[in-house]
């Protein structure tokens, strides 16, 4: 019997309710397995539903219809167990705690005792390499060094599944371009599987197993291409004429299922729409 | 942000730096009073329309068993209105916030009830528990307190970012949670902004009940109000000072209890280091 899917996605829909109109479909039926240990990025144009999406596998969002099983649970016990752990595009710390103190909330939700909560935030400090800024506040790091502290957060309980909206799209170009690079050591050392939004497709190539192209709304998947570039990745990898052509490959299939441009309301309105609720 | 510094500098330097921040707004309020007293005596201003901050401090002095007594237990009524006032307030809003229907259905009457006159209670109140009491005068104060502590409170409790409440869904936080470790640390600041506005609320309301009746040994209003028509002006103008560094001090007070429980918020950060 193999190790069931991190991710099991089968037939998931989702249809947003807008006034008494007739609403807004933001996911066809969608079908996809993530496998542990995987890295599996979400790309597709803005509006696609692919925050949505991820929301859905992450229970933080309901499904309109299908099924979501997250390590072979439903998505729903899967949150109640604290299976996974997420990162946004906005590092979303709390101002009042300190780098440590931010780092191990997860771990106060779980109970830990003080002493192990200090001995992981050690750890964690000195996976994301900011050792030294335990005391700080947020507001004193900078955006780079505040998604760094939100993915020491995420990853501080060693959840099998990290969730991440487009963590690094708030971030400039060379800011990024060395997080992916520890993104990536992180991912190895953790064993992790991660579910990564971007849309961006030199970053999803760059970093991810696998990619899932999704078209514009109402989001379908047009396209899972395998990224085959040897492992470890490193600056070598962007240079790799395979890298281009997967790029290539990637922009054709996007431009292939962006033929719908309809897109009455973004994504983030429709979510909050629903949040209003 | 390594340039924040750690060590305290040695207490000589600190203090010299206070004076030296201080000295600009401490020069003005001299200046001020040497102007008043200056124009008064040169333009012979009548001492009905204005007296002469001499003339004030005499008859501060003169008056000052009384006058001491008096503020003190004014001050008491104020504090007591503004404690009771910002109690009721912040569990009001905590339960706004918890239960958004009932804040729906609630909140449209507290912004109606806050554009009442309160004042104007006054009388009522003094009729309605005895004109003696200390308690019509603290209940003015609570209910002027009330409104800025639990808007500003609840606009706290409620002006989460999204992905912070998703954040604690993900770690299948209960509403308890929350509120514990989001809600209430985030309604920090802007509680602290109604409670700076209530100090100064609570002082208008206790001072001005006084107003329409009290006991003479305890109201400072009631002393302001009756030297003003025996034409006594200096005497009122006395206690108007002594109510009025109260008032700046009970404001200070609630300024320097932000500092220290805020201290993770930039405004207090900045203000440390800059």
């Amino acid at each position: 019997m193999p190790r069931p899917a991190a991710v099991s996605l089968r037939g998931v829909s989702k249809h947003f309710a807008v006034g008494a109109g007739p609403g807004v479909t933001a996911l066809s039926p969608i079908d996809v397995d993530i496998h542990p240990g995987e890295f599996v990025s979400l790309i597709g144009p803005s509006g696609c539903g692919k925050s949505t999406l991820l929301r859905i596998i992450g229970d933080l969002v309901p499904a309109t219809g299908g099924r979501v099983l997250v390590n072979g649970k439903p998505a729903h016990q899967a949150r109640l167990d604290r299976d996974y752990g997420i990162v946004f595009q906005d590092p979303v710390l709390y101002d009042w705690r300190t780098v440590a103190r931010n780092i191990s909330l997860p771990l106060e939700m779980l109970g830990w005792d003080r002493q192990r909560r200090a001995t992981r935030v050690a750890e964690m400090l000195d996976l994301v390499e900011l050792v030294g800024f335990e005391g700080h506040y947020p507001w004193q790091l900078s955006g780079g060094m505040q998604q760094r502290v939100s993915i020491a957060r995420a990853l501080s309980f060693s959840p099998a599944l990290l969730l991440m909206d487009e963590p690094f799209g708030a971030l400039d170009e060379m800011t990024r371009e060395r997080l992916n690079g520890e993104l990536l050591r992180i991912w190895q050392q953790s064993g992790s599987t991660i579910v990564f939004v971007t849309h961006s497709i030199t970053e999803a190539v760059f970093l991810s197993t696998r990619v899932v192209v999704m078209s514009a709304r109402p989001g379908r998947v047009v396209g899972i291409v395998e990224v085959d570039l040897t492992q470890p990745r490193t600056v070598d990898t962007r240079e790799d004429p395979r890298f281009f052509r997967l790029v290539t490959e990637i922009r054709e299939r996007l431009r292939r299922g962006g033929a719908d441009e309809s897109q009455p309301l973004p994504e983030e309105e429709l979510l909050l729409v629903e949040k209003e609720r | 942000m390594s340039a924040i510094v750690r060590a305290p500098p040695n207490a000589l330097r600190r203090a010299r730096r206070r004076a030296r921040d201080w000295a600009p707004a401490a020069a003005v309020l001299v200046a001020g009073i040497v102007a008043w007293q200056g124009l008064v005596t040169v333009l012979e201003i009548q001492r009905f329309l204005l007296p002469k901050p001499t003339e004030i401090a005499t008859a501060l002095r003169g008056n000052w068993t009384f006058l001491r007594h008096a503020a003190l237990y004014t001050f008491g009524e104020a504090v007591a209105g503004f404690v009771v006032g910002s109690a009721v307030a912040i569990a009001t809003a905590l339960v706004l916030a918890r239960w958004k229907p009932l804040g729906r259905a609630l909140l449209p009457y507290a912004i109606a009830a806050n554009a009442i006159p309160i004042i104007a209670f006054a009388p009522i109140f003094n009729n309605w528990f005895s004109l003696v009491s200390p308690i019509p005068k603290i209940a003015i104060a609570a209910v002027l307190v009330f409104f800025p502590v639990m808007i500003n409170m609840l606009r706290g409790l409620t002006s989460v970012h999204p992905s912070s409440i998703e954040l604690m869904r993900s770690y299948a936080a209960g509403e308890a949670a929350t509120f514990r470790r989001v809600r209430i640390p985030n309604s920090l600041p802007f509680l602290f902004s109604g409670l700076k506005v209530a100090s100064v609320l609570a002082m208008i309301g206790a001072v001005v009940s006084q107003y329409f009746g009290g006991l003479r040994t305890t109201s400072l209003g009631l002393f302001i109000k009756e030297k003003a028509a025996l034409a006594r002006f200096p005497e009122a103008w006395a206690a108007i000072v002594l109510a009025s560094v109260l008032g700046v001090a009970f404001y200070l007070t609630i300024v320097l209890v932000e500092r220290s429980v805020l201290r993770w918020h930039p405004s207090v950060r900045g203000t440390r280091t800059g």
